[in-house]
């Protein structure tokens, strides 16, 4: 299988950075997150989390150039269901978990654009 | 011997005589709880009331006439991040502290079509991360051999409840050795079946690619017996393989006479406790006297393992968790004024730490620029360790090692340094990321605290480790030794 | 400096599927809110995907119409984003190995063709819905509303080349498109109502020079009209740009059509970053040949191939060929009703006009209408006999159309046989003469245009059966005479 090509755009993969970048930019990753962090968890992790992040780098050392990686480790596929529609019967169940509703709808707090 | 301390066949030959009834059981077992759950700390939730209800009805129904199964009448305490309709289900975080699911994961649903008693929801690391279950939300579990050591986690508080005779069985779920690290610890059995074997659904997800729930029992036949009602395809999970399910009962046999057994050179050496060590040894041994051929086999790419799993485990953590945000279930920050900070602050006060140090990193290993470097090499090293175990299994049927490099180490003894944490599953994470199947079983003791025996087949291949840990337990007495409580 | 409009396009497709992408929740669209949900769809905790078999069939197909390369071997990957009308936080969609390749779709513009190339086509689940209170729309809003009867419906999302060159080429390839996805089947092609959509990229450079300029994207074009109106305001505005010497910016920009004008949506810190990787809920699809056969050959004609085919075999003009074949229901009709009746531009106008006329006042398609083909060739041959005049007929079609009754029924029930007997239209011209004295002296001082009004007296009278060349020229030569 070849190993695919990787489109441009946001979000794509076609920028390489290698491991040894600049220090986790903690702010920017809770943000992708929506991670709320105090300034303390911020110090804290971005240690932690560089810390392990060298750790992790030791797969480096592994050549893997022509290895095809796994996504699943069970190769299993054409997995369907058919076109049928099944009702689910506990609809109530799942509205009733709603922190806020309305109307049978969710109701959540003003989106800033 | 008392009821609660007996094992699920057991209980059912006494059953099937009329002997026992479900209610004495279930009775027993509650009686058990309320003495030692103080000390143990095993549960979230104990359904004391449904689970005398229930008890009562299905000995109705066994008077009627109904047909039993194996697991009719047997409580069975299920690990806190298995959804169980209109019943509370935590995942042992703040973030689903009110959370009621609307359905039954698909494990429950045959537990409960086999007459099983479910007797409780179990403590466990908050999401499944940890080794110890010092990282739920609400309480620490203790070791019931030490309660001042951990039971090892994330499925701590399904191990400890088996091994407290607080439950016949649990389930537990596996995803870098939660089953088998803390089987181990607490010196009963605990198997992660082959990736597909057992139904996904309804089990809330750490890491989509190698999460699987399996039976924790004081027994080899015990977990022989849960894994033929758990085990299947299930038409709601597209990575459920669909492949027979033999009766793996059919696999407890006392006989290894010429099997060629394997044992991982890496995971007896440096890193490994001295005792633990000699424990496996002698256990490798024991084996060999039973007429198996033991040898030492190199695995390589066993170092790679942590590191690769705390990648891709981390990446697919980071998306599963992207869905608590407070705005279909579970808890919402108060006045959040817009709809960002209540992202924030929902999240912010509902993850534990250990929980946002992986959302970071998993986060940050998908992200623009570190997606090829990170998580597409760690996907290709992953392709390296399966195909050291192929190498490996082409020679051998089985191989061993120690589930757990220690015994249970003090609670509080790691907390402080996540990665020496993560160093706790260098044996097991593999059979993880290779998608085969490996039990613990217990085989020896230091300082009186349980060491684990891994044993680890290929793929689909229960029956030959069933068979190898079914030998070596009946021919030991490790099985029969209960913790002080 | 002369510079040229560069213009991709993303179209967003609804499939025709009873179920949604992922679960087994029905597709309908206006139900009540949240009352086609589940737990998959909801993204509940410990819930996994499992992908519609028909789904997959109908982006095969459309690839195989598109002339596209279908992937033997195809995932799904997850694409990270927070919104609440996306209960997972991620969508399901494709980015690497997606199903489709490849391929064109080729348009008639002013007599040319323009060939688009398509780049991709994949599949995707689709959101929900957002309903804001407290003000008109997003902007001002004090809260919002989720309704997750469309999170997971299934989407199949194409996307073009930068190969259109102008705001009209534009409107004709959504158009073309549309037509496409509805003759296949899977898309019911309603862009008013969502299940068609269409995004535009956008860009200017100078004539010859091959670099792309800067683009913007432009959204919320809900129409085909829309579509030529926006770009055509883009476009505008970025030559003035570019003229007065500043920059494009990158932007994505929501067209509002009461104002015809593009306006920039709030700009987001940074672009999303969507961290796509993988599905790992989800398995590969792999599609080998047989299976890609079997849905070849239930493709059947395509409008373009029905279009060119209507001009040369019946020899319509374009336009009618057009207008026939946009609607495969109408085409199907058309040529039914040919096997019995002969004369297609006849047929063909009376289609396009009368029958057209009255399906858009009783807002019914073709496929409802009470009407046989049998019943309209009759119809139209009386008219050619002359048995019935024009007028009769155009009234009882709608007879027919209400009643479901035939023609000869109408017609001995109301006595519509077209006079054409020149006796007796004459003796009804004269009499009509008589009657109306002043509009005669008026017609002989030289208003001849007052023929028609004798012309209509006489229709009156004889309630429309009249043949009509016979009163117009035995009403001028009485009126000559007068």
């Amino acid at each position: 299988m070849k190993i695919p090509r990787h489109c441009g755009g946001a979000g794509c993969h076609s920028i390489i950075k290698s491991m040894k970048a600049a220090p986790i930019d903690v702010d920017h990753v809770a943000k992708l997150a929506r991670l709320g962090l105090t300034d303390e968890e911020k110090k804290k992790f971005t240690e932690q989390l560089s810390r392990i992040l060298e750790y992790a780098e030791t797969i480096n050392k592994l050549d893997t150039k022509n290895v095809i990686p796994t996504s699943h480790a069970i190769p299993v596929n054409n997995v369907f269901r058919e076109d049928r529609t099944a009702p689910c019967e506990n609809i109530k169940g799942i509205i009733a978990n709603a922190p806020a509703s309305d109307n049978n709808m969710f109701a959540v707090p003003k989106i800033m654009e | 011997m008392e009821l609660f301390q007996l094992t699920a066949h057991e209980l059912h030959a006494k059953l099937d005589k009329k002997e026992v009834s479900a209610e004495e059981i279930t009775k027993s077992v509650l009686g058990r709880i309320s003495r030692v759950e103080n000390g143990v700390s095993a549960f979230l939730a104990i359904n004391v009331d449904e689970a005398i209800d229930r008890a009562v009805e299905i000995d109705e129904q066994i008077a009627s006439g109904k047909a039993m199964t194996p697991l009719t009448g047997i409580p069975v305490a299920i690990k806190d991040n298995m959804c169980t309709k209109g019943a509370i289900t935590t995942c042992a975080s703040r973030i689903l502290r009110n959370y009621l699911p609307p359905y039954n994961a698909t494990v429950v649903e045959n537990l409960l079509k086999a007459g099983a008693i479910p007797i409780g929801k179990t403590n466990m690391d908050e999401f499944a991360m940890g080794s110890s279950t010092e990282n739920s939300a609400y309480k620490v579990t203790k070791n019931p051999w030490d309660l001042k050591t951990v039971p090892g986690g994330s499925s701590g508080g399904s191990a400890a409840c088996v091994a407290a005779d607080e439950a016949i069985l649990a389930l537990g779920s596996d995803t870098g050795g939660s089953i088998r690290q803390p089987a181990s610890l607490c010196g009963v059995v605990g198997l992660k079946p082959t990736y597909g074997r057992v139904s996904r659904y309804g089990l809330i997800a750490f890491a989509s690619s190698l999460d699987q729930i399996g039976p924790i029992s004081k027994d080899v036949a015990d977990a022989a017996i849960l894994m033929n009602f758990i085990a299947g395809h299930d038409e709601k999970d597209s990575t459920s393989v669909d492949e027979k399910v033999p009766d793996y009962r059919g696999s407890l046999i006392d006989d290894v006479k010429g099997m060629k057994i394997g044992l991982v050179k890496e995971l007896i050496g440096k890193g490994i406790a001295v005792d633990v060590k000699k424990a496996i040894l002698e256990a490798a041994d024991l084996l060999k006297k039973l007429g198996a051929k033991v040898e030492e086999v190199s695995m390589p790419t066993f170092e790679y393992g942590v590191p690769t799993y705390y990648i891709l485990a981390t990446a697919e953590a980071s998306s599963n968790l992207e869905r608590y945000d407070g705005v279909k279930y579970g808890h919402r920050s108060k006045d959040s004024d817009d709809l960002l900070t209540m992202y924030y602050n929902t999240r912010r006060e509902g993850f534990g730490p250990e929980v946002k140090r992986r959302i970071m990193l998993g986060t940050y290993a998908l992200s623009a620029g570190y997606y090829d470097a990170y998580y597409l090499k760690a996907q290709k090293v992953r392709t390296l360790i399966k195909n050291d175990f192929d190498r490996a299994f082409s020679k051998f049927d089985a191989l061993i090692s120690p589930t757990s490099p220690t015994v249970a180490f003090k609670i509080g003894e790691k907390t402080d340094d996540p990665l020496s944490m993560y160093l706790s599953d260098i044996a097991t994470i593999p059979v993880n990321l290779a998608g085969i199947p490996a039990i613990s079983i217990p085989c020896g003791f230091v300082n009186d605290l349980p060491v684990g025996l891994q044993i680890i087949g290929k793929a689909f291949a229960e029956e030959t480790i069933f068979r190898v840990a079914y030998t070596y337990e009946q021919n030991t007495q490790w099985h029969k030794r209960k913790p002080n409580l | 400096m002369n510079y040229e409009a560069v213009i991709g396009l993303e179209i967003h497709a609804q499939l025709l599927t009873k179920s949604k992408i992922f679960c087994g929740c029905s597709t309908k669209f206006g139900s009540a809110p949240n009352s086609n949900i589940c737990p998959v769809c909801t993204g509940q905790p410990g819930v996994l995907p499992v992908l519609n078999k028909k789904v997959i069939e109908f982006a095969i197909k459309t690839g195989l119409a598109l002339k596209g390369q279908i992937a033997k071997h195809s995932i799904f990957a997850r694409k990270n984003y927070f919104y609440p009308d996306l209960p997972k936080n991620y969508q399901i969609s494709q980015y690497e190995l997606p199903l489709v390749t490849g391929g064109h779709l080729d348009i008639a513009v002013n007599g040319k063709t323009r060939h688009v190339g398509i780049t991709r086509v994949h599949l995707e689940e689709d959101a929900g819905k957002l309903v804001h209170k407290g003000a008109a729309g997003l902007k001002g809003s004090t809260s919002s509303l989720v309704d997750f009867n469309r999170t997971g419906v299934p989407l199949m999302e194409i996307v073009t080349e930068p190969d259109i060159r102008s705001p009209e080429e534009a409107k004709i390839f959504v158009s073309e498109l549309r037509n496409l996805l509805v003759y296949l089947g899977v898309c019911d092609g309603n862009m008013e109502e969502g299940s068609l959509r269409c995004d535009a990229n956008v860009s200017i450079r100078p004539v010859g020079q091959k670099e792309l300029g800067t683009k913007t994207e432009v959204k919320n074009m809900n129409s085909f009209k829309a579509v030529q109106k926006a770009l055509e305001s883009e476009i505008k505005r970025q030559t003035e740009m570019i003229q007065a010497g500043e920059r494009i910016v990158q932007e994505t920009r929501l067209f509002d059509d009461t104002t015809g004008t593009t306006t920039p949506m709030r700009s987001k810190e940074e672009a999303h970053d969507y961290r796509y990787f993988p599905e790992p809920d989800l398995v590969p699809v792999e599609v080998d040949r047989k299976w890609i056969d079997n849905i070849e050959k239930t493709i059947s004609e395509l409008p373009a191939a029905k279009r060119s085919r209507f001009m040369k075999e019946f020899g319509l003009p374009e336009l009618d060929a057009t207008i026939l074949t946009d609607d495969k229901a109408l085409a199907d009709f058309f040529e039914e009703c040919n096997k019995l009746y002969k004369n297609a531009k006849n047929l063909s106008n009376w289609i396009i006009g009368d029958l057209t006329a009255y399906m858009k006042t009783k807002k019914v398609g073709i496929k409802d209408i009470n009407l046989t083909f049998s019943q309209f060739a009759e119809m139209l041959d009386m008219v050619d006999k002359g048995t019935i005049s024009r007028t009769s007929a155009k009234s009882s079609l709608t007879k027919m159309l209400d009643e479901g009754k035939s023609i000869h029924d109408i017609v001995s029930e109301s006595g519509l046989t077209q006079i054409s007997d020149e006796v007796k239209i004459r003796l009804i011209v004269l009499e009509v003469i008589q009657k109306n004295r002043p509009q005669v002296v008026q017609y002989k001082s030289g208003k001849t245009t007052l023929a028609a009004f004798f012309v209509g007296q006489v229709m009156k009278e004889t309630k429309g059966r009249a043949n009509p060349e016979v009163v117009n020229r035995i009403v001028v030569e009485e009126l000559n005479k007068a």
